[in-house]
């Protein structure tokens, strides 16, 4: 099918406004007419009249819209870009108006949490994969829809913004979501890789979040390039261990949405993650920085619940325990990095 | 004693259709000729569709012919046609040479043959029902089994030609039986048991008759053509044949086209999903994913049928039923459990291996209808073929309990798509919902419980041993104390009326009551005509077993609980 042919179909819907949910959007106005789902009446006037929305100015084929009946109605193919925690309750008010034939591929990158009656996560000790979700596994669980993908990498907004070499990857079970994914977001300056490993692909774009943090840490810290190659590769052996227990393969780690997500992550200054290590490892607590901010950082949350599901399922996970007593213990930067220099466990690849 | 079971209704159905001549496996039979015919194209444009390229198709051939040879020549069976090997050696003269002759010859050559292998095919797989002959064995059945039931139970004089107990007796059918026999007039169904045993065809068979549907297809393995009396049942009952030692690409291009082309014809079926009878004695976790790809084939088959042809009638639905066949006892079982054994200890292959002819079924089958032992059939709620449960009108729905059209998930860009991939991915799910449904449907009898909690009691006390070592435990080792084993029986059945209350399993009725005597209905259950005994009592009333391998099989049917914790 030729580029013109395609922008005669059926629009595409991305649901989230927010920074990632825009440059999608925008990568996907390069093909086909876009359908940009906000909550917030106000930015959908501010994108009307401006074309603007978070620092990027907007594609003219897209067009902002308030209701998620509309778009499901009017578009086939969805891209889910909204944060988490709402993402299930964005997915119960959806729900109703999706059908076997809709394609979902998401953007986000963190885990769900149920719990029962009483329970929360402040109390609850342990976790397991029937408590914790990925976001593929959430539409699943909420709607028909079968055909289902994810979108990771090393996609930072503000270089995809101006037009800079990058890669993402689609996975999903059905070659037919990898195509038509790739076929929709694929440019000059923009390249496509497929991968069936779904749940992998998630927690590698997941659990990289952790690392991220530690990374601003490192840099907070006033440490250079050496820790910063330790920290990426001790960091990428906890991933896989992490991610094997939660139901990944290790493949989908050594790839574009693993090691190359992480690389990224890791240097980069601008991720909301690194900014709060930084700000941690400067003496800040994460309260004063929380108060500070109102954009939602997925790595706090991240090693919430993954330092919780490592306890069920016995793996260990040197980086993110610490991260967690840096977090909700009173620990600090420096004394949690003392504890993992002396950290026993020495043995470098054992997992291949 | 005996506990009775209070739920049998012993509720008499009356056939959904009236004559043999309205049901959709004798409109099969009748024009036999021509569905073979046409199994035999597709598959023909099948196979080519897959090896387009001369070369390629000569290379399957050439596979397929020394694949056959090497089968007759290691694993000839006594069902196996006499002009076997001269059709095959037929086939290699005929090839010989071929791959130097110019590319359209060959072709034309290669495609003659391929056609006579697949027309042998699917007059092999080709099921062959009579009308007459399965009223007579329906007959038979009914005749017999009424005989040998009344005439062992009630000790008097002429009550063997009374009609005091009926099959209905030993079997208990439980489950959605309203919404199957609906689900058939409305769609085509598409049952699928679990394993366990040679016998569950003929279970299976009499099962269907009895709740008033009309016959099954069912592709039934070759091997069991070999007893006589199989042969006979299943011959009359419309099955057709499997042959698992064939895996060359035309048989099972064959085969599955064979049982996709009969669903759309609207013949309800029967499958095996398991492949071979259940080894372990587990409730099967892995499905073999051919013939229930056939299902989701069908399907779609009958979706674009209906946009080609522009009719605006509904597309005939076909529904997925899961059944669970529990029993206390297993004829097999010593076998079957040598034989997973000895694959799991060093992995080398078993060839299948039919100790049991004709004489030992009937020795078998007398001995089930004159002592204990019921058996029951649990129905499961019908699905459509992507695992969504269906109401009893055959709507799909989703978890929130809204209709959803199935031909939707064969759509892409708003027409029904043939995408083989997906399908695949399709067929998976399907079949982890069917696993799923098993072990929801499943009725643990007291024979499981007992085995159960005693072979996990054994591990826990010799948890330094693995499987193997804990098998050939010295025998002054396996005593277990009663009361111990009491006790531990009402903690797991009590965690077994949870996970009933959560709609995670279903328990026989047998199982409630006191303790004691749910153990000893257990005991005297549990592997009853076995030579040696899986599991009984001592002098001193102990738990003793003269058989630890049978145990480990009986006890592998409560797997997957998570119940090990309440050990």
């Amino acid at each position: 099918m030729t580029l013109k042919s395609l922008s005669d179909d059926k629009p595409v819907g991305v649901i989230g406004a927010g920074n990632f949910g825009s440059v999608v959007a925008n990568l996907l106005a390069q093909h086909r007419k876009v359908l940009l789902y906000a909550r917030d009446e106000k930015v959908i006037q501010r994108i009307r009249e401006t074309r603007e929305n978070r620092g990027h100015s907007m594609h003219p084929n897209i067009e902002p819209i308030n209701d998620l009946a509309a778009i499901a109605e009017q578009c086939d193919i969805l891209f889910p870009i909204v944060p988490s925690e709402h993402f299930r309750s964005m997915m119960k008010h959806l729900s109703p108006h999706l059908h076997p034939y809709h394609i979902l591929i998401h953007g986000t990158k963190g885990f769900d949490l149920t719990l029962t009656n009483g329970q929360s996560i402040e109390t609850i000790t342990k976790l397991n994969r029937s408590q914790v979700k990925t976001m593929s596994e959430v539409i699943m669980e909420e709607s028909v829809v079968v055909r289902v993908g994810c979108l990771a990498g090393p996609n930072l907004s503000r270089e995809l913004a101006a037009n800079q070499p990058a890669a993402t990857v689609i996975a999903s079970h059905f070659n037919e979501v990898i195509t038509l994914g790739k076929r929709l977001l694929r440019n000059d300056h923009f390249q496509v890789y497929g991968n069936n490993d779904l749940v992998g692909v998630e927690l590698a774009g997941v659990l990289k979040n952790i690392i991220a943090i530690a990374a601003g840490a490192l840099s907070g810290l006033g440490y250079g390039e050496n820790a910063k190659g330790l920290l990426v590769s001790r960091g990428m052996v906890e991933m896989i261990y992490l991610g094997r227990a939660l139901g990944g393969n290790t493949k989908a780690f050594l790839g574009v949405a693993g090691v190359g997500d992480l690389v990224t992550t890791c240097n980069s200054s601008l991720s909301r993650n690194f900014t709060i290590g930084h700000r941690l490892a400067k003496g800040e607590t994460l309260k004063e920085i929380l108060a500070s901010t109102d954009e939602v950082a997925e790595g706090i949350n991240t090693i919430r619940i993954t330092k919780k599901c490592a306890d069920y399922y016995g793996v260990r996970a040197p980086i993110t325990t610490t991260l967690y007593k840096v977090l909700f213990e009173d620990l600090t930067m420096k004394q949690a990095l003392r504890y993992l220099m002396r950290y026993p466990l020495n043995v470098d690849i054992d997992f291949l | 004693m005996e506990v009775v079971e209070k739920k049998n209704k012993n509720k008499k159905y009356k056939p959904i259709l009236e004559g043999i001549p309205d049901w959709p496996v004798y409109q099969l039979s009748k024009n036999r000729k021509e569905f073979i015919e046409e199994v035999a194209k597709k598959s023909i444009a099948r196979v080519k569709e897959l090896r387009p390229t001369t070369k390629q198709l000569l290379d399957e051939l050439q596979t397929t012919v020394y694949r056959e040879q090497q089968r007759m020549k290691r694993n000839r069976w006594r069902v196996d046609p006499v002009d076997e090997p001269r059709f095959w050696a037929t086939i290699k003269d005929d090839m010989v040479g071929l791959d130097t002759k110019p590319a359209e010859e060959a072709q034309a050559k290669a495609e003659e043959i391929l056609h006579r292998i697949v027309s042998r095919y699917a007059n092999e797989i080709a099921g062959n029902f009579n009308a007459s002959s399965y009223k007579v064995t329906r007959e038979i059945v009914k005749f017999w089994f009424a005989r040998l039931l009344n005439g062992a139970r009630v000790k008097k004089f002429g009550a063997f030609f009374r009609n005091r107990y009926t099959l209905r007796d030993k079997i208990h059918i439980v489950g959605k039986v309203k919404q199957l026999r609906n689900l058939a007039t409305k769609g085509t169904v598409i049952m699928v048991p679990t394993h366990f045993s040679n016998l569950d065809s003929i279970l299976i068979g009499w099962v269907i008759h009895s709740l008033g549907l009309p016959a099954f297809i069912y592709g039934a393995g070759l091997n069991l053509f070999n007893i006589k009396i199989f042969a006979y049942f299943m011959n009359s009952l419309g099955a057709y044949k499997v042959d698992r030692r064939k895996k060359n690409l035309p048989y099972l291009e064959t085969l599955k086209l064979y049982s996709t082309l009969a669903i759309q014809k609207g013949a309800h079926s029967l499958f095996f999903p398991g492949g071979t009878r259940s080894r372990s004695g587990a409730i099967e976790k892995q499905l073999k994913l051919g013939l229930l790809s056939s299902a989701v084939e069908a399907q779609r088959n009958l979706y674009l049928d209906a946009v080609d042809s522009n009719s605006t009638e509904e597309v005939r639905k076909i529904f997925v039923v899961p059944v669970t066949l529990n029993y206390h006892f297993v004829l097999e079982a010593p076998d079957l459990i040598d034989d997973y054994l000895s694959v799991k200890g060093q992995d080398r292959y078993l060839p299948e291996q039919d100790k049991y002819g004709s004489w030992q079924l009937l020795q078998f089958l007398f001995k089930f209808f004159t002592k204990g032992s019921n058996i029951s059939v649990s129905i499961g709620r019908g699905l459509d073929v992507m695992g969504n449960y269906v109401d009893d009108d055959g709507n799909s729905l989703d978890a929130q309990g809204r209709v959803i059209d199935t031909r939707d998930y064969f759509v892409s860009d708003e027409h029904v798509t043939i995408d083989k991939q997906r399908e695949d991915e399709y067929t998976r799910m399907l079949s982890q919902k069917i696993v799923f449904e098993y072990h929801r449907i499943n009725r643990v009898f007291a024979s499981h419980l007992v085995a159960f909690v005693a072979f996990e009691m054994w591990q826990k006390k010799h948890s330094k041993l693995d499987l193997f070592g804990l098998l050939r435990l010295p025998e002054e080792d396996q005593v277990i104390p009663y009361e111990e084993f009491r006790e531990t029986c009402k903690r797991v059945r009590k965690h077994i009326y949870k996970l009933k209350d959560e709609g995670k399993v279903y328990h026989a009725t047998h199982l409630k009551g006191q303790i004691d005597l749910v153990i000893r209905h257990g005991l005297d259950n549990v592997g009853i005509f076995h030579l040696k005994r899986p599991l009984l009592l001592n002098r001193e009333g102990n738990i003793i077993t003269k058989d630890f391998n049978t145990l480990y099989y009986y006890h592998n049917r409560l797997v997957g609980y998570d119940l090990e914790k309440f050990i």
